[in-house]
């Protein structure tokens, strides 16, 4: 079914990467002909690492992921992905009103083919790994936002994929829930094991989660510049290590914005 | 400085207003991070986030719903009576024009003794529900094909809504000259009545599905006849109730159009046929009996079956907002 992604016999450890990308462009049809969004873009995540992608508007960071996902197929190049069908966390938490928290994350495991009998207490399971116990039966309303994005979360590890890509998922919470979110997305990355491609356009975020720092240049997309981020873990956003790279990031990303004024 | 501090605590800013959060000496915090952190620390914020921004929903009383939706309307229909208890005293017009309200009570006693009351609701009752069900189970699927299909929608979207805006008592002449005076023609006017309504319920309801559930659906594997079950029939529901909502609406109306309309010995007694007699006979007081009938039935449908569904549905979903 899922041709695009190479299937069980690379799930084991062996593989190389969880994703890589190649030479892929992307462009769409514009009203003056083909508009390129991304251009050229090579990127390996290995196994276990954590990437953000990091850019001004116009980048094409979600574009980027939703090829990865399979959701679109690029222009050229090619995407490779191992570890089964990658799973997605958009900014909006997606969780589906009609369902409860729980039934949102056994809708994710009976799509990947868990047997009914094991989904309940798979679901409780990763509840608990997002520390949502008692949420099983709740709502999705009657969630806060932060509690919405954990379930996502927790919906998003129940396709028990290697890959996890990430799209702004913490941008539209407050600061103290997006800080504490950090910490926990950093546990249960370390915990799962899984490999993480986040995107994001706060490069204080970015450098707080991340393995290595990937950043894009706007219209069209380019890998401009890498930085790998060897701060210590538990990092914390005050920290003055992720300030002083913070800044150089800041300043690069500014340069970039800055040539599109110029022209 | 320590002197400083106990110097100038006289003054107010300090501890001396208690209560309002200050933002004292502690509050900044050292900001030391490191060994001092663990996961039990995390595990209280989170506690603690979790249920500062919990909103509880709380039963409104039994007490208080009487008071708020049902004393209101009873309230109107009582002034309603009335108003024209008054007209009928005051004597605006002849009284075979307007009853008092104690003769179509008495014509609703009368029926009710000669035991036909039960009976004309349930012929017409009877032939709606049948209908309706039958408008569903044709218009559930239409509506779908309408949804999904681009070359179906293109071909017979704008038919399905104009019919909408066609009175269904259009149907009945041609009904009865194909189908001839009987409750086949009756089923044919409901459906020509109530189908479009719950197919274009559907339709709207369908195109209503926020694109991300669809995104999110298809990274989860649900796409294709799995996509539209797990995902977009669920998240149509909103509107296809209400397209149910007004599919039996005009079911009901469509019915009684055609009951009127078409009258044989062979068809039975229903409302609409009453309402018709009343005419023949001049009989003030049961034509009125006839339209609070079939206005009670058709309120009664919609507050005892579809009323209760739509709420339950939108509640369980947080789409109720409460005044």
């Amino acid at each position: 079914m899922a041709t695009a992604y190479a299937e069980a016999g690379d799930r084991t450890a062996a593989a190389t990467h969880a994703a890589r990308l190649t030479h892929v462009s992307k462009s769409f049809a514009g009203p003056a002909g083909p508009q390129l969004v991304l251009d050229d873009i090579s990127l390996d995540v290995a196994p276990g690492e954590f990437v953000t992608l990091l850019g001004a508007s116009g980048c094409g960071k979600s574009t980027l992921l939703n090829l990865v996902a399979g959701l679109d197929r690029p222009t050229a190049g090619s995407i490779e992905t191992t570890g089964g069908r990658p799973a997605l966390m958009f900014q909006e938490h997606a969780l589906f009103p009609w369902l409860t928290a729980g039934k949102n994350i056994e809708l994710a495991l009976r799509l990947r083919g868990v047997a009914k009998a094991g989904r309940r207490a798979e679901a409780e399971r990763l509840l608990g790994l997002v520390r949502l116990g008692g949420a099983y039966g709740k709502r999705v309303h009657e969630l806060s936002g932060g509690m919405r994005q954990r379930v996502a979360l927790a919906r998003a590890l129940a396709q028990d994929s290697r890959l996890l890509l990430m799209d702004e998922p913490f941008a539209a919470l407050d600061a103290i829930t997006r800080d504490v979110l950090h910490d926990e997305l950093t546990r249960i990355w370390r915990e799962a094991g899984v490999s993480v491609l986040f995107v994001t356009h706060n490069v204080r975020e970015a450098v707080r989660l991340a393995q290595r720092v990937v950043l894009l240049s706007s219209r069209p997309g380019r890998v401009a510049r890498e930085w790998t981020v060897g701060i210590e873990h538990p990092r914390r956003i005050e920290d003055a290590a992720v300030a002083e790279l913070s800044v150089e990031i800041t300043e690069e990303l500014r340069g970039e914005i800055r040539r599109h004024g110029r022209d | 400085m320590a002197a400083t501090e106990t110097t100038t605590a006289k003054t107010p800013p300090g501890p001396g207003t208690p209560g309002s959060g200050t933002p004292g000496p502690g509050a900044p915090g050292p900001g030391a991070p490191g060994p001092g952190k663990n996961a039990d620390d995390l595990a209280g914020l989170e506690a603690g986030l979790d249920a500062l921004e919990t909103v509880r929903e709380q039963r409104v009383p039994v007490r208080e719903v009487l008071l708020r939706k049902v004393l209101p309307p009873v309230t109107a229909v009582a002034l309603v009576l009335v108003v024209w208890q008054l007209l009928v005293s005051g004597g605006v017009t002849d009284s075979y024009k307007l009853p008092p309200p104690s003769a179509v009570w008495d014509s609703l006693t009368a029926m009710w003794l000669q035991g036909t009351l039960l009976d004309v609701l349930w012929t017409s009752v009877s032939r709606a529900l049948l209908g309706f069900l039958m408008a569903l189970a044709i218009g559930t699927p239409l509506g779908l094909l309408v949804a999904r299909v681009r070359v179906v929608r293109a071909a017979i979207g704008p038919i399905l809504s104009g019919l909408q805006s066609l009175p269904s008592v259009a149907w009945v002449p041609p009904a009865v000259l194909w189908l001839g005076l009987n409750d086949s023609m009756m089923f044919a006017v409901i459906l020509l009545g109530a189908v479009p309504s719950i197919a274009n319920g559907l339709v709207a309801g369908v195109d209503q599905v926020p694109p991300l559930f669809l995104r999110a659906g298809r990274t989860m594997g649900a796409t294709g006849l799995r996509g539209a079950r797990h995902i977009v029939m669920p998240a149509a529901l909103p509107g296809y109730l209400a397209g149910l909502k007004q599919g039996w609406a005009f079911s009901w109306r469509s019915l009684m159009a055609a009951e009127i309309i078409a009258s044989s010995p062979d068809l039975g007694l229903g409302l609409g046929q009453l309402l018709e007699n009343g005419r023949n006979n001049i009989d003030m007081p049961g034509i009125f009996l006839a339209i609070i009938l079939i206005l009670v039935v058709g309120v009664a449908i919609d507050l005892l079956v579809f009323s209760p569904l739509e709420r339950w549905v939108l509640r369980s979903r947080g789409l109720l907002v409460r005044s």
